[in-house]
């Protein structure tokens, strides 16, 4: 058990920089994930923190040692890896007892620790099989268990799903949450997959491009992204971006999206926007937040006709595209409510979630 | 109709009765047939030397005589058949050991430089085994040569007394054994790294964060995984090892007093120089059986391993 900090962490290939200056405080117990783009530098975080790469400069911490130069097998870490990296000439008992075997463990208490491991991921039938003869999602129970049965400080976690097929993948991802119920060792999980991040994480990092974006915990990250990038990385469909001009309109404000769309700003965002006022600024709203006209309109929401570009019918709701000055948006709406392709729909915006970007530093106001 | 049926051997009802036509259909059929002139040739030219000196081997020396086992008989009482038969075992096992070992170690060291400096010292580390060994065993006699040589220049120049290197019969059996394993070993030295680059570079980035050093990873992971190649390749040189014949013929020529022929120049020395041909013949069947059983034991851990892994 143990606490996990990074101070101003580089890593440069070459002349080509991977990861430019990341800082991260993870404590004891906690459930952190890496997301971000492809290449944007989560494994090399994470491979720093395991020893297999060096940093550039900066410090990394594990407990309270300073580990730049202890090397991985001295830092009492456990990595799966993306493709599981098993031993192929070893049974799924020897796999998993190796680390164990190494540091000398006695016999009985190797044992019963596989054993227990065994349990927990529910493989105690597999133990003599070799990893040849398991399908994708029992390896990647043996790589967990390989990890479980060192009782390391630290979990790291490399895409561990990615190779699974969607349905495994809901199920493991529960499975891996369960574990860590049990085993509260502090984890560093790394996944491209937003949804991961969101139903794993006590804290997610966003990375883009070598840097950390935002830290925080699934709720702040989807409703009070820090930047456009995180705004449009979090959430499915991603959420609607759209040119505007911010506007006085008599005593309040209002976002002027295109001549024929004027949304008012709720009267608690006024005095965090009144300094843009007349500025060119990017308006964004989450599909989910587009909703079909109903009878009551709550506070904060405006509604307005839109002509149906596209429909997309889903099952539990249906999407629908309009255009707005060339830019495409959606919408979430029930699936009765929906209108067909070419017909005017009307359609409600809860401007409470309502966000406003900075064109030139891309930032959320 | 037939023609479906034949090609698909699966179909229950008729998969029972072998017609002819379904027979030359089968694919393994189709590639015996293709291989066959290939076949053809390799029997006419392996098994027909083969039966050959076994026929030679039963006549006696003038060749007019049927003699059965005497030649064999007459080898067994011979002390320098048995010396031969030592000496052979000793240098091909001892060669193939070392061999290995250099092969393994300097892999390992190649396997561990940076990607750009590797390629060109792969290509000079297999500067040995690609010059013919009748030019560079030249340059070893030279090496050796009792008062010219470099060795025993350095020797003189540190105080050490000079050594008869190919004058004293175990300095002998050393030397000729040395400059095997220094032609030998970079065939290891290539197959190994062939066979480390196929080792996953994950397996050993696991073993490091399960807490294994280098040479753990070594024992540990890349020892088991290179098992077969190791095998293969271990009783690939064992086979030309034993049959060496220009590195003994060029050192030492069998001397001093025979103590370090092998059975190929041993029985070149009788057949040719001995003008006993059948004699020659006799010793060099000895090798046949003898590398039988070696290749029976390796190939049949290989086939298992193959089948569990
Ligand atoms: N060994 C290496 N040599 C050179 N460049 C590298 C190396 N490893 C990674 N990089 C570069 O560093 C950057 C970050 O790579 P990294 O593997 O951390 O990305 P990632 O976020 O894990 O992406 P993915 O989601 O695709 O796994 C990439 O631009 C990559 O090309
Ligand atoms: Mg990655």
């Amino acid at each position: 058990m143990a606490q996990v900090a990074l101070r101003n962490i580089v890593k440069m290939f070459d002349r080509t920089p991977a990861v430019q200056g990341i800082d991260l405080d993870i404590s004891d117990r906690e459930f952190i994930v890496l997301v971000g783009p492809s290449g944007c530098g989560k494994s090399t975080t994470l491979r720093m923190i395991a020893g297999l790469e060096e940093a550039t400069s900066g410090e990394i911490y594990i407990g309270d040692q300073l580990v730049n130069d202890v090397p991985p097998k001295d830092r009492d870490i456990a990595m799966v890896f993306q493709n599981y990296a098993l031993y192929p000439h070893m049974t799924v008992f020897e796999n998993m007892s190796f680390g164990l075997r190494l540091k000398k463990f006695p016999k009985p208490e190797i044992r019963e620790r596989v054993q227990a491991a065994a349990r927990i991921l529910d493989i105690t039938n597999l133990l003599d099989r070799r990893p040849k003869q398991l399908s994708g999602g029992q390896r990647q129970r043996v790589a967990m268990g390989r990890a479980i049965v060192r009782n390391p400080k630290v979990f790291l976690f490399d895409e561990p799903l990615s190779n699974l097929d969607a349905k495994l993948r809901v199920q493991m991802r529960t499975e891996i949450k369960k574990i860590h119920q049990t085993v509260t060792t502090t984890t560093v999980y790394v996944t491209h997959d937003q949804v991961e991040a969101m139903t794993l994480a006590d804290r997610v990092v966003i990375m883009n491009g070598g840097r950390i974006d935002q830290i925080g915990s699934p709720h702040e990250v989807y409703h009070k992204p820090r930047t456009q990038f995180v705004a449009g990385f979090i959430g499915s469909p991603t959420m609607n971006f759209l040119p505007c001009r911010l506007v006085e309109n008599g005593a309040g404000l209002t976002v002027r999206l295109s001549d024929w769309l004027a949304l008012p700003v709720p009267p608690s965002r006024e005095a965090r926007y009144r300094p843009r006022v007349g500025q060119e600024m990017i308006f964004g709203l989450r599909p989910e937040h587009i909703r079909e006209g109903r009878g009551d309109m709550p506070p904060g929401s405006a509604a307005f006709d839109a002509r149906l570009d596209v429909v997309e019918p889903m099952g539990m709701e249906t999407m629908v595209y309009f255009i707005v000055d060339g830019v495409e948006v959606c919408g979430r709406v029930d699936p009765a409510a929906a209108g067909n392709v070419g017909e005017s729909m009307r359609l409600v915006a809860d401007l409470n979630q309502m966000h406003l970007i900075d064109p030139r530093t891309e930032v959320v106001i | 109709m037939a023609d479906v049926v034949a090609r698909d051997i699966r179909i229950p009802a008729r998969s029972g009765q072998l017609s002819l036509h379904k027979f030359a259909r089968r694919k393994s059929t189709i590639a015996f047939l293709m291989a066959l002139p290939l076949i053809a040739i390799i029997a006419c030219l392996v098994i027909y030397p083969a039966f050959y000196s076994i026929h030679l081997a039963s006549l006696n020396k003038s060749m007019t005589k049927f003699v059965g086992f005497g030649n064999f008989e007459f080898l067994f009482r011979r002390n320098t058949f048995w010396m031969v038969v030592e000496q052979s075992l000793l240098f091909a096992i001892t060669a193939v050991i070392f061999k290995a070992v250099v092969g393994f170690i300097v892999a390992h060291f190649v396997h561990n430089l940076p990607s750009q400096g590797q390629r060109k010292w792969r290509g000079m580390l297999l500067i040995p085994w690609v010059i013919p060994p009748a030019m560079s065993t030249l340059a070893w006699l030279w090496l050796f040569d009792p008062s010219y040589s470099a060795f025993n220049w350095v020797f003189t120049h540190l105080g050490i007394p000079q050594v008869a290197w190919l004058g004293n019969p175990y300095w002998a059996r050393f030397c000729v054994i040395l400059v095997n394993i220094w032609v030998g070993s970079p065939f290891f030295m290539i197959m190994y790294l062939a066979a480390l680059k196929s080792v996953p570079e994950q397996l050993h980035e696991a073993a490091a964060i399960d807490g294994a050093n280098w040479f753990q990873k070594i024992w540990y992971i890349n020892l088991p995984m290179m098992r077969n190649i190791i095998q293969i390749t271990a009783l690939f040189s064992l086979i030309v090892t034993f049959a060496n014949f220009d590195i003994v013929k060029i050192l030492t020529n069998g001397g001093p007093v025979d103590q370090t022929h092998v059975f190929a120049t041993w029985a070149f020395t009788l057949a040719i120089w001995g003008n006993d041909i059948p004699l020659g013949a006799s010793v060099s069947l000895f090798m046949a059986p003898i590398l039988a059983i070696a290749a029976f034991f390796i190939l049949r851990n290989v086939r298992r391993r193959g089948n569990e892994a």
